[in-house]
């Protein structure tokens, strides 16, 4: 029985079919989106696939002088740089979300919880003006800045998210492990953590996601230099930053299409990072986890 | 009531139309941004006519020049041959104001610091390396220097600052033009790049022992110290309005009619040697006769009225000579 008996059964049916025809077609707007993001930059980034092929990503030499470019340099620079910035912020970011969520009793959490959502708010050009005057003179400009003003700015994603995915773990689950005996870790092992993987795991891919593609304060702190270097202490540079410096001014076609399979390199890294976390999440967690 | 909402909008759209008058639009340079901003405001004060300039950049400014999607391009680098034929083949150079690009640096204690064309250019390419070294400590007797690594501080982003720098260097060292050239963008032998001027002005504050390269205006108003260069006559020369004007008296002998010299290394007793002169890029033939007028008009104005705006913004006006070589190109627009 309808809500409105005015309308017929052959009405809502029509009506039905419609919703879902038209929900389909929001809906497939997004892998659409994609797919045109891919065809317009693989397009525009021809000439340099035709000219460099897979050489493009093995080799160091960037020289618009001389129109000779690799990006090696560049996908070196942004995986280490993200995955320092992990190191970092994953261990800081879970504890402070756990002390919020789980540890503290008193009122500071509160104010604590709303500091964090804070700081994720803050512009990061703002970040990377406070790197230079810090950070630089601390580590020089180099990876290991860039790296900490990476997992500066990442930090308030993994705990502000992990946060919320800890707090709702239902109570009868920790309930069960004190009843049983668990000390306080004990519960946080088994009835807080074992549940909260797959959404943790969530909290630290958004975290990467946002490192992977930081354009304006690593470019501030990280040197900006396209060499491969062993030292965490060695100036760098990452794809994203590398595109923003350069694309207003590049000239020739190569060099613009060359800057344009950059973005290609760094949204297919985004893409495999985030498919491996899937698959590691279903892996861990099966594909009913509750998160 | 559609109609009604349809009748209102089509007769704001004329109003707005017709209130604005005409309109041009530019695209280019970020370095004489500031210049052309003060020209505009001051231009539309007194005719109404409306000018819009974005500062994309010399690339860019080029492609949409191009492209024809704007009425006027504006570049720090010239246009190569190939440039000019892609964009119509008639691409007139006109220039409007130059620049000097300073050495700035970092070293407590030393005030004045003094470097010819080959002590740079080995700084730059990373083979001289302490401050110490004997090619600095030569040229400036009784100066002070640290046993300090240099640090070199270098444009990341793309610029036409970058490209007057390299354009100096690759002329005066053949090292430097073998192994690195000239452009906007370069593929640095050592150092970190900072983005854009404020951040090469930033790594060279925070950091004791570095050196880089910055417009003139941003070592002033930062109150850097900076380095006094050996000109091609042998004389030490700090960068200054004058003396970048001195650049373009020095070159004007030499200046092809098309404008599209580099005023680098130029001859003359007090000029500096790391000059540059920016470029407003126009077509001879103008499609549009009323915008084409405008257009020529606004050049004409920037070249005289508009040259005495330059100074406070720490540019150095066109040298009178110059200017009425330009104010001929300039009429030679047609439209």
């Amino acid at each position: 029985m309808p809500l409105n008996p005015s309308i017929t059964d052959q009405m809502q049916k029509t009506r039905d079919a419609w919703f879902r025809t038209v929900t389909f077609l929001f809906a497939l707007s997004i892998p659409l989106l994609l797919l045109l993001l891919v065809v317009i930059l693989v397009g525009q980034a021809l000439p340099s696939i035709n000219i460099f092929g897979a050489g493009f990503i093995f080799s160091s030499s960037w020289d618009p002088v001389r129109e000779t470019f690799g990006a090696l340099p560049y996908i070196y620079g942004t995986l280490v740089s993200s995955l320092i910035a992990l190191i970092i912020a994953v261990p800081l970011g879970l504890g402070s979300a756990l002390y919020l969520a789980e540890v503290s009793r008193s009122k500071i959490k509160e104010y604590l919880a709303v500091m964090i959502e804070l700081l994720a708010a803050i512009p990061s050009i703002i970040y990377g003006l406070w790197g230079i005057f810090v950070l630089g003179p601390l580590f020089g400009l180099s990876m290991l800045s860039g790296g900490v003003i990476l997992a500066i700015m990442i930090l308030p994603t993994i705990a502000a998210i992990s946060r919320e995915v800890f707090r709702s773990v239902p109570n009868i689950f920790k309930e069960s492990a004190m009843a049983l005996g668990a000390t306080r870790w004990e519960t946080i092992k088994l009835a807080v953590f074992g549940p909260a993987r797959s959404g943790i795991l969530g909290a630290i891919i958004l975290g990467l996601g946002r490192a992977l593609g930081e354009t304006m304060a690593v470019t501030m702190v990280i040197g900006n230099r396209p060499e491969i270097s062993a030292s965490i202490f060695a100036p760098a540079y990452t794809l994203a930053s590398v595109i923003a410096n350069e694309f207003a001014e590049a000239s020739s076609d190569v060099y613009l299409s060359a800057l344009v399979e950059l973005g290609i390199i760094l949204l297919l890294i985004t893409m495999v990072v985030n498919g491996l976390a899937r698959l590691l999440i279903w892996k861990t967690v099966g594909k009913n986890n509750i998160f | 009531m559609l109609r009604k909402i349809t009748v209102c909008l089509l007769g704001l759209v004329f109003l707005t139309g017709a209130s604005l008058g005409l309109t041009l639009n530019g695209a280019g340079a970020t370095f004489p941004f500031p210049i052309y901003s003060k020209w505009i405001y001051e231009y539309n004060k007194t005719t109404g006519i409306q000018i819009n300039y974005q500062s994309i950049g010399s690339g860019g400014g080029i492609k949409q020049f191009t492209a024809g999607t704007v009425d006027f391009g504006a570049s720090d680098a010239a246009l190569t041959n190939d440039q000019i034929a892609k964009a119509g083949g008639d691409a007139l150079h006109i220039p409007t104001v130059m620049g000097a690009v300073a050495i700035s640096y970092n070293l407590p204690g030393v005030s004045e610091l003094h470097l010819d064309s080959d002590t740079l250019a080995g700084i730059f390419l990373g083979k001289i390396k302490k401050w110490n070294d004997e090619a600095i400590t030569s040229l400036n007797p009784g100066v002070n220097l640290p046993d300090k690594s240099i640090l070199v501080a270098h444009r990341s982003d793309g610029s036409g600052t970058t490209s007057i720098f390299s354009t100096y260097l690759a002329k005066v060292s053949s090292a430097w033009a073998s192994k690195v050239g000239a452009g906007t963008a370069l593929s640095w032998p050592a150092g970190v790049g900072g983005k854009g001027n404020e951040g090469v002005t930033g790594v060279i504050k925070v950091n004791e022992g570095a050196i880089g390269y910055i417009e003139l205006s941003y070592a002033m108003t930062n109150k850097l110290p900076v380095v006094t260069m050996k000109n091609r006559a042998g004389k030490f020369v700090k960068p200054s309005i004058a003396s970048t004007s001195a650049a373009a008296a020095g070159a004007i002998r030499k200046m092809p009619s098309d404008f599209r010299a580099d005023i680098t290394n130029a001859a003359g007793a007090d000029s500096y040697p790391i000059s540059g002169m920016t470029w407003i890029l126009a077509h001879k033939q103008q499609k549009d006769a009323e915008k084409g007028k405008a257009l020529v008009e606004f050049l004409r104005w920037s070249l005289t009225t508009g040259q005495q705006y330059a100074e406070p913004l720490l540019y150095a006006p066109l040298p009178e000579n110059l200017r009425a070589r330009v104010m001929d190109a300039v009429k030679s627009i047609n439209y």
